[in-house]
């Protein structure tokens, strides 16, 4: 679904991000985790033509993303509040995301409606303006707006942060079901280890903006990234 | 304690992002600076001798009638342009100062804002001319402490005004009532208050009473601003209950709807696109200067063009130009959604066609001065709709300066204004139909001038896609740098 080729990104000649090649297959659930510079955002900015590439491309469902358009009507994407306009009513939102993703108010309506549980009673009709609602709340709203029009390729920046921990187990029940059906596939990036190695089924670890690890998620996965990121800050001690 | 204060407030100050712009702006905000200044001086200078001229009046009475006028104005503009500057504060509450310093502090700040300092530009040349004109010494210094003091009791009522906007809205309309029965002579309010400014000038112990004034709501203001000063008082923004809007009655406009209602709604919902709006209004009459023949040398027949440009462009020049920076706060989302520039830019095509016809239409009171005049609003629309809307939103493309729609700050001059390249861009909106009607006027005559600006207009009207497909490949090309120039918050 997914293709990197040559990828990378230079400011005043310091490389932040230099990827060879990735792909990521339909229907993955892909795990992107590194500390704080290692090219999560950057990766992710690229992958939405939201940045220019210093050399190489990205192929989104065969689509060069940086010449061509067409992308943008599988592929959805939830990285900051930049994404949210603060001025309009959850609602107003959701249905401005429906209208240019072709749904109307009713199938909008339709797919809220499974989500009444994660809302938690705090974004329908509470009667506010996105810019009014807590960094939590908004995280949800912009989230659930993701899955408007069944796109094939979400793109989610540190969806678990600022989540309290009832909102990060349904995020995670939304995310696992996702993957069973197989038909949308999902990146992520997380602080989170535990979390990232529950929902997703591919863990890649960036490190300095080059790929240092590509894990198929199993068992142990958990204990090998947290020995990789401790072992990390021992050699620096040492 | 004080200097920690002031030199907090110094680094704000000139660590500013607006302030760290390039040389040339801080050189021509210098210039525009020095304009005002130069402006209101020789308006305070010139204005007894042309008063004295005109009227054939005592200009200090004459002055008194207006000054009320004066004062109300003052607050208007006061709130719809000062804030109090809240935000600095959250960071000290939990330091060891008293909260009392704290708002102290905040309060003598205002004190020095260019609110205040710029009637001084006025009163103080014209108390000047007062002295050299002769008046005693004296009881003219104790009038112009009076206006001081009365403008600084307009900066202390601001602090509170600007939390309750039912009152603003009351006292702007009672004000504006009396306003408009004055002016048509029914009741003259000025009757009742310029004895009372003139009673100071003649007993300077009056003086006591403004000073008095000027006190207490300093006092009043500073109960006010520490009572609120908490996180979730006064610190916090203000929440009122809202409704969703449905507005499908715009889907007519088919994909065009989309952004129409959403543009309408960031027009009513924010403060600073409302500001603009509001702005735009008053270039409606902006051509009495020119048809009323007040000023001389806007009389020459080409001027006539100029003003209906600004009489209909209102909109166009105030909230057109500002395309794309209204949608800054989510410019990624509009670029990573499934959107079609030509449709985006047709929205905010349509909304400033439908501005435009709109005030031509209000605008056509000046009928009153003849049909002559009507025409030159009517020719100059149509240029605004053909071409100037056009080279607005491709003058978009090229500014890049995030627009925050929640406050007003810096809702005049944005440093954008002069950007090289739209600065180039004004010479087709103004200087081209200055010239067509110039061409056809002196050649044949005002008619010709007319039909030469509208042809102008109707050409570009026709020529609308084609123009359209070079403003969207000029949008997609500037994208990157757009974006990351919307991420530089200030």
């Amino acid at each position: 679904m997914i293709e990197i080729k040559g990828l990378s990104k230079s400011y005043k000649q310091k490389k932040v991000l230099d990827i060879s090649s990735l792909e990521i297959p339909k229907g993955q659930s892909f795990g992107l985790v590194g500390n704080n510079g290692a090219g999560k955002t950057t990766l992710f900015s690229l992958l939405l033509d939201l940045i220019q590439p210093t050399t190489g491309q990205v192929l989104n469902n065969d689509v060069p993303v940086q010449s061509s358009e067409s992308w943008k009507s599988f592929t959805s994407a939830f990285i900051d509040e930049s994404f949210l306009i603060g001025y309009l009513t959850p609602e107003e939102y959701f249905y401005f995301i429906g209208e240019l993703r072709n749904q109307n108010k009713a199938d909008v309506d339709r797919l809220l409606s499974g989500f009444e549980d994660f809302f938690n009673g705090e974004i329908l009709g509470v009667k506010k303006y996105l810019r009014d609602l807590s960094k939590g709340n908004q995280k949800k709203v912009g989230i659930v707006a993701t899955l408007i029009g069944s796109p094939e390729v979400i793109i989610l920046d540190e969806p678990f942060a600022n989540l309290d921990p009832t909102t990060q187990i349904r995020l995670k029940k939304i995310l696992k079901t996702l993957q069973e059906e197989r038909e949308t596939t999902v990146l992520i990036s997380s602080h989170d280890l535990m979390h990232v190695t529950e929902v997703c089924e591919r863990i890649v670890v960036l490190e300095k903006g080059e790929i240092v690890k590509d894990i198929k998620t199993n068992p142990q996965t958990l204990r090998e990234l947290e020995t990789f990121f401790s072992g990390e800050i021992l050699n620096v001690e040492a | 304690m004080l200097k920690l204060f002031l030199t907090l407030q110094w680094k704000s100050f000139i660590r500013s992002a607006s302030f760290n712009k390039n040389l040339v702006f801080k050189i021509l905000m210098g210039f525009a600076a020095l304009y005002f200044i130069a402006v209101f001086s020789i308006m305070g200078a010139a204005s007894y001798h042309i008063i004295e001229d005109q009227l054939q009046r005592n200009p200090l009475e004459v002055i008194n009638e207006i000054l009320i006028f004066y004062l109300v104005a003052d607050l208007v503009m006061r709130y719809l342009l000062q804030k109090m500057p809240v935000v600095n504060i959250k960071p000290l509450l939990p330091l060891p100062f008293s909260k009392s310093r704290i708002v102290h502090f905040s309060l003598w700040k205002t004190v020095l804002s260019f609110f205040n300092i710029i009637h001084a530009f006025f009163f103080i040349p014209f108390t000047i001319v007062l002295l050299v004109e002769g008046y005693p010494p004296v009881q003219a210094l104790a009038w112009l402490a009076m206006v001081a003091f009365l403008i600084y009791a307009n900066n202390f009522i601001n602090v509170f005004l600007n939390d309750v906007d039912a009152i603003f809205y009351t006292v702007l309309l009672i004000v504006a009532a009396l306003g408009l029965l004055t002016f048509y002579g029914i009741v003259d309010i000025s009757v009742y208050t310029a004895p009372a400014f003139m009673a100071v000038y003649e007993q300077p112990l009056w003086l006591i009473i403004p000073a008095l004034i000027c006190l207490s709501l300093y006092v009043i203001a500073f109960r006010y601003f520490k009572a609120r000063l908490y996180l979730d008082a006064g610190l916090s923004a203000k929440q009122k209950e809202v409704h969703s809007e449905d507005l499908s009655w715009l889907d007519r406009f088919g994909s065009l709807s989309v952004f129409l209602k959403n543009d309408i709604k960031l027009i009513k919902r924010n403060k600073r696109s409302r500001t603009t709006v509001l702005m735009s209004l008053a270039f409606i009459f902006y051509g009495l200067l020119f048809f009323t023949g007040g000023i001389e040398v806007y009389e020459g027949p080409v001027w006539r063009i100029f003003a209906g440009l600004f009489v209909t462009g209102g909109f166009l020049f105030s909230f057109g130009q500002f395309v794309p920076s209204w949608d800054s706060s989510y410019y990624p989302l509009m670029m990573s959604q499934n959107i079609r520039y030509r449709d985006y830019l047709n929205s905010k095509w349509w909304l400033i066609v439908i501005a435009t016809i709109l005030t031509t239409v209000i605008a056509s009171f000046y009928l009153y001065w003849g049909l002559e005049v009507y025409l030159a609003i009517v020719v100059s629309a149509i240029y605004n709709i053909g071409v100037n809307a056009h080279i607005v939103l491709w003058g978009g493309a090229y500014v890049k300066t995030p627009i925050d729609l929640t406050s007003n700050k810096k809702a005049f001059g944005d440093k954008q204004a002069f950007n090289a390249k739209t600065l180039l861009l004004t010479l087709p909106k103004l200087l081209l139909p200055l010239g067509l009607y110039a061409a056809g006027h002196y050649t044949q005559g005002p008619d010709l001038g007319y039909i030469f600006v509208a042809l102008a207009g109707v050409l570009g009207f026709v020529f609308k896609e084609k123009v359209f497909d070079i403003i969207t490949r000029v949008y997609k090309t500037e994208k990157y740098k757009t974006l990351h120039a919307y991420k530089q918050k200030n």
